[in-house]
């Protein structure tokens, strides 16, 4: 068989039935009834015991999302969503709030077990085993879990420490309460209420989702982590999260997923705003791994995001790091408004597509400072009958003089029944701006296969190494011990695509 | 005693057009034989077809190595089991450090023995001594595989994962092109230090030169898909003098 045809038959074979996380965790939950209605929104605020404000503010996003148009733009297709026939509340029963991770139900700790992410749990477990206000400075790794199991989250920890630096980590439910001025003062002024159809739905029914605080000159003392999964059946993910780092501080936030295996596709619309004040440096990464639908490309989570930072003061800095490989349906592009003079903005993308994923993914940086800078570094592989585009904009608005942008999208093709797509846009509204644009665009070499398998790696090694390769640059981008995690990671989501 | 390789009446199509027409070749365990012939003469095919690479199609004949079917092994299985092949144009694998890939590959292979894997410091020591008697700079092993290499680091890039992999069959495709007189003797001396008892070597090359060497038991000349003389080293010499032409006829 020629070598062409062979990697086809191979990557035709792909069974993205092995999902590795696809599992249940079976916890009485909390849900709301099917559908979403004004008094669904109500309940969500009842449940959460929100300020009247808020409550308000969630109708007045359900009003306008009623007049709004699901977006047909992106390069995705999938069958018309019924928004009726979703759950959009729902939350594992709880008893008391939780001190520690100790309290935490054994059925979620099992189940993060089975995530793969032992380590760093153990850790973040003798964390919590240590007295509160108790420091070692010998710690080998600092990082603190805000978990969100389904739509609430469950457990905190490392909070003493992060008090005493100053810091605020919580679910944003709770800091509706605690800290309601900070919450009101920069919620959705980065995604405004009406920005697009799944911001604003997002905006009326949000369940959770982390916010963090980080206050003038502080360097946030640890890497703050959330894990998202998506737990019970049917139920519509609407996290939210803000993240404001006042001037001159620093923080660095991961944030991981995974998904059990379903039937029904499940709906998922997150947003994240981000706030860096002058000075400032938020650097936000991601490791989505959404269950992506079967064999047949039946189920998978239908992921619509919106992401935002705004590089809101002067020399401020965001930076987006992204490893995608799950969800059937992905529509996300984390974005920066470098608004500050001199602020800076990145974005770093790992995108795999396998099976019938279908992937429209990239960035916006729109100049609106001075001397404003930004890198775009976007790394697409697709594999199997995949569609894996990037879509990205660069602007430079009228007064930004000095503006920069570098811009460089790499495709990789496994096989020849996948596609990627790039779809750069460009706006300079003034003549002082420089944009850089490079793209490239190729199928895995069969010759270069041959060469790893013939000094003994077996073909889906071999698939693993080049691909780790290919995205070298942005994995480096991502902190130590998740860069391990996710190259894990993008060697399982192709494993499936060769025999 | 089995032959190490024995290759019995190959007949090999590549895209609906037979290459190999029944060739036959025997290798014995410390032998070095040298395969010479003319452009397109199948050498390479010859080559890949032992080492297995997809896209080539054996249409009749067998390959026994060490005794065993070796057509019916995956292309990893061959190189666990001891089928090494030097590339005439080996590729590059941006963003894999070279370090990486040795050790990767490596310890693939001594899973597959179901052998032990190598500690780290295991590892690079026996990385630094083979890397030290090619004159192979560090440095080298930190860049990705053959990225930005010359034609001769390249070329001492196979030696080096050669005599990392100890395998019991060499086959060196073209090492010589492309290097000068003096890449040309540190790879060759790379490959001389490699000689034993217990491995066999194939040396495809056009020139004479390399012989000189790589001192070969045998010389095959192959033309238009099969093996159409063999002889002692003085073959060679012969070839030097009067070309190919003579075996034109004969293999037609
Ligand atoms: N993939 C392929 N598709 C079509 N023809 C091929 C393919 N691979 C090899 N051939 C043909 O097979 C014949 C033998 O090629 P091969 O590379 O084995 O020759 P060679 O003896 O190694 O030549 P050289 O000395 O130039 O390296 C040539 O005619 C070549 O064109
Ligand atoms: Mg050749």
């Amino acid at each position: 068989m020629p070598a062409e045809l062979e990697t086809v038959e191979r990557v035709r074979r792909i069974d993205v039935d092995q999902y590795r996380y696809g599992f249940e965790t079976i916890i009485e939950s909390d849900k709301a009834p099917k559908g979403l209605s004004e008094d669904i929104v109500r309940f969500i605020s009842d449940k959460k015991d929100e300020p009247e404000w808020m409550l308000e503010w969630r109708l007045e996003a359900y009003r306008r999302w009623l007049t709004m148009q699901e977006p047909t733009w992106a390069r995705v297709d999938y069958p018309k969503i019924d928004y009726q026939d979703v759950y959009y509340y729902s939350a594992p029963k709880q008893k008391k709030a939780l001190a520690s991770l100790d309290e935490v139900d054994p059925e979620i700790l099992k189940t993060y077990e089975k995530l793969g992410i032992p380590l760093r749990e153990q850790e973040v477990l003798a964390g919590v085993v240590r007295d509160e206000g108790e420091t070692d400075g010998e710690a080998p790794r600092r990082v603190a879990v805000d978990a969100v199991f389904d739509s609430v989250s469950v457990a905190t920890t490392f909070q003493a420490e992060l008090k005493k630096a100053g810091v605020i980590f919580m679910p944003i439910s709770h800091a509706l309460r605690e800290h309601p001025d900070l919450v009101k003062k920069y919620l959705g002024t980065v995604v405004p209420t009406s920005d697009n159809f799944f911001a604003t739905l997002n905006s009326a029914v949000f369940s959770d989702g982390s916010f963090v605080y980080v206050p003038p000159g502080v360097r946030c003392p640890m890497e703050l982590s959330t894990y998202f999964r998506i737990n019970e059946r049917n139920t519509g993910q609407f996290e939210r999260t803000l993240i404001i780092a006042d001037k001159g501080s620093y923080v660095s936030y991961l944030e991981g997923c995974t998904a059990p295996q379903r039937d029904e596709n499940q709906l998922h619309a997150a947003v994240v705003e981000l706030i860096a004040l002058d000075d400032a440096e938020i650097k936000y990464s991601t490791v989505q791994n959404w269950y992506p639908g079967n064999s047949e490309g039946k189920g998978g989570v239908y992921n619509f995001v919106t992401k935002r930072g705004d590089c809101r003061g002067k020399n401020s800095k965001i930076s987006w790091t992204q490893v995608e490989t799950g969800s059937a349906i992905t529509w996300k592009y984390p974005s920066c408004i470098l608004r500050g003079d001199n602020s800076r903005g990145e974005f770093y993308s790992i995108a795999i597509s396998n099976g019938y994923q279908q992937v429209d993914s990239g960035t916006k940086m729109i100049h609106l400072g001075k001397n404003t800078t930004s890198r775009i570094i976007s790394k697409g592989i697709a594999a199997g009958k995949s569609q894996n585009t990037y879509r990205g904009l660069v602007s430079a608005h009228r007064k930004a003089t000095g503006a920069r942008n570098f811009t460089a999208c790499d495709s990789l093709l496994i096989g020849d029944k996948c596609g990627a797509h790039t779809v750069p846009y460009v706006e300079a509204k003034n003549s002082s701006a420089l944009f850089e644009h490079e793209a490239t665009t190729s199928k895995i070499s069969e010759d270069v296969l041959f060469y790893c398998v013939q000094r003994g790696l077996t073909q889906e090694e071999a698939v693993g190494l080049v691909v780790n390769g290919f995205v070298r640059d942005v994995l480096q981008q991502l902190p130590m011990e998740f860069a391990v995690e996710a190259q894990k990671l993008i060697s399982i989501s192709l494993e499936g695509s060769v025999g | 005693m089995s032959a190490l390789l024995e290759v019995r009446n190959l007949q090999v199509r590549v895209e609906e057009r037979e290459i190999l027409h029944g060739l036959s070749l025997t290798v014995n365990k410390g032998e070095v034989h040298a395969i010479m012939g003319p452009n397109g003469s199948g050498k390479s095919t010859l080559s890949h077809v032992i080492a297995g690479k997809p896209g080539y199609e054996v249409t009749g004949g067998e390959i026994l190595f060490k005794g065993e079917d070796l057509l019916e092994m995956s292309p990893d299985e061959r190189a666990a089991k001891g089928v090494f092949l030097a590339f005439q144009y080996p590729v590059e694998i941006p963003g894999v450090a070279t370090m990486t890939f040795l050790r990767t590959a490596l310890n693939a292979q001594r899973k597959a023995r179901g052998e032990s894997e190598y500690s780290t410091p295991d590892f690079l020591k026996k990385v630094r001594a083979v890397a030290a008697s090619l004159n192979i700079p560090q440095e080298m092993l930190r860049r990705g595989v053959n990225v930005g290499f010359s034609g001769g680091e390249k070329k001492r890039n196979e030696v080096l994962q050669m005599a990392l992999f100890e395998p019991s069959l060499c086959i060196l495709d073209e090492m010589d092109s492309g290097l000068d007189i003096d890449a040309l003797r540190i790879a060759a001396d790379g490959v001389n230090a490699l000689r034993s008892s217990e491995r066999a070597m194939v040396v495809i090359t056009h020139y004479q030169r390399l012989l000189n060497y790589i001192v070969p038991d045998f010389v095959h000349v192959m033309s238009k898909g099969r093996v159409v003389k063999s002889g002692g080293k003085e073959l060679a010499l012969e070839l030097e003098e009067s070309g190919y032409a003579q075996f034109e006829d004969q293999a037609a």
